[in-house]
């Protein structure tokens, strides 16, 4: 469970985390978090990981404060790519099993042939594509209760973002993980999203299960976002 | 991301109606086990708690039947098959119906279209 309470944190003078609270319970499924460029989201989802402190109010994984201990139960993936180039996958298998405890090798050797690549290549000598693929199977590997990817899909050609996709929906357990996924191209992961959180300027502006949204809106999930700005918007004017 | 869907209906609906017709089509025959909920999320690229949620759609129309431990089996019951298969049709034509009408056309000119179109496709 992530418990949040009036979470702030400053970049120099922008608000990046202004006031946020929200409890998210075990099993929360696949939460998308949406919002512009700069509205928070990466910032987000580094506090809850314990990779940035917030200025004021406090921030819990399962009762505890979130520190760079409670990280080993949480697995994040950044946004830029974070492992060692010279690497081979295998390598980095075993770099990463010999971190974090709740590695589970039998699911990285199988979402290795599922995602078609090669143990012995060299990180450095995979294509992008493949160093998308990389980078996800890395993250699901672990055993964990909430799993943060920050704009897992970005710059990735379709074919690539489709078999990564099918790769989530596949090594995601919706029952027992939470995942907080971030994203600026909603089109390709809307149909996995259990639930979106709308984030404007370092706030939560609005936050439904994805079926409500189609069910008692009547709306895509990106004409709710909009239709949220456009409210905002016209309260300022 | 085999399929892709409305926009403002929801997914599990959709997901059923795509399930129906494949029941309807005998690619699933009464008695066949349904495909996993997580092959059957991996086909159609959505999340497997949306998958659940249209089994259990389908289930409560008695369509399929979850067996425990088991998986989730289409129905034999040849009434309820038939009924769906009503349904189905029911649901094409009023469609159908609706959208010409608002097109300004008369239950004449309905029926002789679809009569004239028919027979045309028999020619084919």
């Amino acid at each position: 469970m992530i418990e949040l309470h009036g979470v702030c944190k400053s970049y120099r003078r922008k608000k990046a985390a202004d006031d946020i609270n929200f409890t998210l319970p075990e099993g929360s499924g696949i939460v998308g978090v949406i919002g512009a460029n700069g509205s928070g989201k990466s910032t987000l989802l580094k506090l809850i990981a314990g990779l940035a402190r917030p200025d004021k109010g406090s921030i819990r994984f399962n009762g505890d404060k979130v520190t760079r201990r409670t990280s080993s139960e949480i697995a994040y993936l950044p946004e830029m790519e974070s492992y060692y180039s010279f690497y081979t996958v295998k390598e980095m298998i075993d770099f990463y099993a010999s971190q974090f405890p709740d590695f589970n090798r039998e699911k990285a050797a199988d979402m290795i042939a599922f995602m078609n690549i090669e143990e012995k290549s060299k990180i450095k000598s995979l294509s992008k594509g493949n160093r998308g693929r990389v980078k996800i199977m890395l993250a699901l590997s672990r055993d964990a209760s909430v799993v943060l990817m920050d704009e897992p899909l970005s710059g990735l050609d379709p074919m690539v973002k489709e078999s990564i996709v099918k790769g989530l929906i596949s090594y995601i357990d919706v029952e027992k993980q939470t995942v907080l996924l971030t994203t600026h191209e909603l089109g390709e992961v809307e149909p996995l999203l259990d639930q979106v959180m709308l984030m404007k300027e370092g706030k939560v502006l609005a936050w439904e299960y994805t079926e409500d949204i189609r069910l008692k809106h009547g709306l895509s999930t990106v004409e709710w976002m909009k239709s949220h700005y456009e409210i905002k918007e016209a309260a300022y004017e | 991301m085999a399929a892709s869907f409305d926009a403002s209906k929801p997914i599990y609906k959709q997901l059923a109606s795509q399930m129906y017709w494949r029941i309807l089509r005998e690619e699933w025959k009464p008695g066949e086990k349904l495909p996993s909920v997580r092959d059957t999320a991996v086909e159609f690229g959505v999340n497997p708690n949306t998958v659940s949620k249209t089994y259990s759609e389908m289930e409560r129309d008695g369509v399929v039947e979850t067996k425990r431990g088991q998986g989730t089996f289409v129905t034999e019951n040849k009434e309820v098959l038939f009924k769906l298969r009503e349904s189905l049709k029911q649901e094409q034509i009023s469609q159908f119906t609706k959208e010409m009408k608002a097109m300004g056309f008369s239950a004449e000119d309905i029926l002789s279209g679809v009569e004239h179109y028919l027979k045309g496709e028999d020619h084919d």
